[in-house]
This record gives C-alpha cells, structure tokens and sequence, in this order.
C-alpha cells in the first residue's frame, strides 16, 4: 500500500484517479482503517485529504454553511454559529462513536461509508444538504440522498471525492432535529434513527418539512410523503399520525442481532414522533 | 513499499520514526519507538485502551496511521507524569484503586486528563459521557469516575 498526502484536491483526485487497484481517501479513517486493519479491504493507495486547506474549513455564505469533508465531529460540535443553526445535524454527528472517534470521524465519512445506520445521514438529508464532489470530469453538487446507493457502495465514481458538505441558508421559524434509538445510551449504533427538518409560517402552519429515516433500509431515506403530511398543518397529533404512517411505509428493514425488521418499523413511527415535536419546539423557539 | 519517515513531537521531545505505509500510530508508538504504555484492546475504535493525545484531542491510535502523525504533537502515557511526580489524575487512580488488571488504566488517564484540562469541573455524567470511550472490564467504573473527580477537585485547588 501507499500513503500519500495530497495537498491540493487535484493531486488527491490525479492520484486516486490514477489507481489500477483500490484506492481510498483517508479523512477520519475510524471506518476505513478498521477495515483495513481487519483486512476487508486492501487498497493500493490510501489518499490522506486532510493536509488540503480548503477542506479544514466550516464556512458560512449566501448559500449557507460549507463543511469542509475533513473537519472532524468534535471540531463541528464546537462551531456554536453551525450548531445554533442546524442542532439537529450538529447532535446526529456528534451521535456517533466516542470523544475519541470525534476527533477524528467526518460526516463526509460516514456518508461514504455507507452504513445503513449511520447517524449523520438522515439528518443531513432532512435539512436538504448537499455534498461538492471533484473528480477527474470535474466538480458536481448532489443531494445527499444520492450518496449511499447500498451497504458500503456509494455512488461516487473512480477518482472522485467529497470535498464538501453544503446546508443551505435558513428560513426564520425553522428548527430540526435527529433521534435515535440504541439499546445503550452511548456508544451504540442505530436501531432506528430519524431526522426531521421544519419551517413555520408567521401563524404556526409548518411550510416546509422534510423527514428521513435510518437503519430501517438498505440506505437512509428521504420519506417525502412524511414531509407532504405535515406541510399545511399546526403539525398537530392528526398529522403526526398521518406523517408517522408515511414513515412507517418508507422502512424496508431487515432482522439483524439489534433489532427484528417489525420492531424497527414500528419504533420508526416513535422516533420520528418525538423528532418532529423536537424540531416543532425548536422552531418556535428560532430567533428569540 | 519503502518505509515513511516521519518526523513528530512525542511527549515534547522531537521524535523521528520510519514506519510501513499501513502500519497504525498505535503499532509504531510500541513497536517502533517502544512506548509499550499504550495497549492495544479491540485494535477497532470501539475500547479506548490505546488512547492519546495528538494535537490537544484524544483520539485511538489504533485508528490512525503512523504517516498522519506527521508534524503533530503527541502525548501518550510515558508523558503524564512530569519532573518526577505524578499527575493528580494517576496519584487518585491510585488512591482510589481504580484499576484492577490495568490494561484500560493508560488510555482512561489520558481520557480522563483530556477532560480536565478543558473542563475543569465536570459532573458526574459529563465524565460518564467523556469516558463512554474507555472499556474497563473489572472495576465497574465507579471507582474511575470518583477518581476522576477527587483528581478535578485537587486540580481545581491548585489552579
């Protein structure tokens, strides 16, 4: 194997590109280097991203926040401005693993890592993120949602990487919000996990919603008529029970030793209730 | 695969080392510079046995390779004690006895340090919180988180 360290995207992206073999960037490394370590996986070349600068940054615009895919969890839970703006996904990151993976562990990396459970992805698609992608034909933007394609495959092609993760800009009256369910409190992996993401109007009827769900299907959902259910409404107990049905139907799971596929799909409709009162309060609550 | 020169600050000395392209900082702390205080448990992320300190975080160095060590300033357990005396994190897990077999005991003191030096006074769940990372099979944890706070306490003290 080779370790490089690049220290622009276009020499990470040449030299991924340029692998005959597997090649992988290396940000946290607590997935990849575990896998490695266990011999799963043997690349040829291992691209260390985290010397490029423009990836060490969180930056704020027009557009909203840029994560740059090699700022770690712990260093995300210390943005106050990011986490002030988008708790919901700030607490899905810092969710996962111990201190000692969050100093190391991105969320660009646990969406490349593709685990159905994993926990920053279900809030980052309910807040409608985006991820900037470079590779050889050049730079992309896609929904997070088109990432994971299935367990561990993802649907970035050869040379490609995550240079960023996008939020976009907030509406006044917005909150968001992601839950899970683990047998322990910490240090434990999904069961179930749902983000939801809202907007009121200036009278309290929710404008905008999006919900998605997490290890209840091969990859984490976007459960649009979850989202649907709730716009137009005080997002009272009614359209609650309409949205959890919705999010009931989206989950396609299967029996593994943490749960059976019927608890996870009737816990689904639990968590997401209780997220989306999270994200209600919050809402409110925004910009007092 | 010729070997990496790696050139960093361990425990505030400047340290070179060469290490494999796919060897872990964990195994080139012990098997290349000898510093055998750090252990390795699940060798995964998942116990916290091989904990240390790169750049002011704690991170396990079972997850991270000897190449991206390069440039950083580490501390592992051969760095806690200084001049001879022992950090009041060591002096109250011995006090408190708690360790029993031991091998958590490095990667929990660094933990454990971590926190006090960004928190100087954290209640019993937050340092339940902070340690969530550090497996010990034989105490029972009890006698770690008090350890932890007689440790905070004399630290506090002395600030």
């Amino acid at each position: 194997m080779e370790y490089v360290v690049a220290r622009s995207i276009d020499e990470a992206v040449a030299r991924l590109a340029a692998a005959q073999g597997a090649a992988h960037a290396l940000a946290g490394g607590t997935d990849l280097i575990v896998q490695m370590t266990a011999g799963l996986r043997r690349p040829e070349v291992v691209v260390d991203i985290k010397n490029i600068p423009d990836l060490r940054r969180i930056t704020r615009d027009e557009a909203g926040f840029h994560i740059g895919s090699a700022v770690c969890g712990a260093e995300i839970n210390e943005h106050k401005e990011l986490k002030a703006t988008w708790p919901g996904v700030v607490e899905a990151i810092d969710v996962i693993g111990s201190m000692q993976v969050q100093s190391k562990a991105t969320p660009a990396g646990n969406l490349c890592n593709a685990s159905p459970a994993a926990d920053s992805v279900p809030a980052m698609i309910a807040a409608g993120a985006t991820v900037t992608i470079v590779g050889p034909q050049g730079r992309r933007e896609v929904p997070v949602e088109e990432i994971p394609v299935g367990p561990g495959k993802t649907s970035l092609q050869k040379g490609e990487v995550i240079v960023a993760i996008n939020l976009p800009p907030r509406k006044p009256r917005s909150g968001d919000a992601y839950l899970r369910f683990t047998p322990r409190t910490e240090m434990d992996i999904a069961v179930v996990g749902v983000g939801v993401n809202l907007s009121l109007d200036e009278d309290g009827t929710c404008s905008a919603a999006r919900v998605a769900v997490g290890a209840v299907a091969p990859t984490a959902l976007l459960v649009p008529d979850a989202g649907m259910a709730l716009i137009g409404t005080k997002v009272d107990e009614a359209a609650l029970e309409k949205a959890a049905a919705a999010v009931r139907a989206a989950c396609n799971p299967i029996d593994d030793k943490r749960g059976t596929a019927e608890y996870r799909i009737r816990t689904s409709a639990v968590i997401f209730k209780r997220a989306a009162a999270e994200a209600l309060a919050r809402a409110k609550t925004s910009g007092r | 695969m010729p070997k990496l020169h790696i050139t960093t600050n361990v425990n505030g000395s400047a340290t070179e080392f060469l290490a494999r392209p796919e060897q872990t900082l964990l195994s080139a702390l012990r098997d290349e510079l000898h510093l055998i205080g750090t252990k390795e448990g699940c060798g995964s992320g998942d116990c916290g046995a091989c904990s240390i300190e790169v750049d002011g975080r704690v991170t396990c160095s079972c997850l991270m390779l000897a190449g991206e060590a390069e440039g950083k300033i580490i501390r592992t357990i051969e760095g806690v004690a200084a001049n001879g005396q022992l950090h009041p994190v060591q002096k109250h897990f011995l006090q408190e006895a708690a360790l029993q077999c031991g091998f958590c005991t490095p990667g929990l003191i660094i933990a454990a340090k971590n926190l006090l030096e960004r928190n100087a006074d954290p209640t019993e769940t937050e340092i339940r919180f902070w340690l969530a990372g550090n497996l010990c099979r034989c105490t029972g944890y009890d006698k770690i988180i008090r350890a932890v706070q007689a440790a905070a306490a004399e630290m506090r003290q002395s600030a």
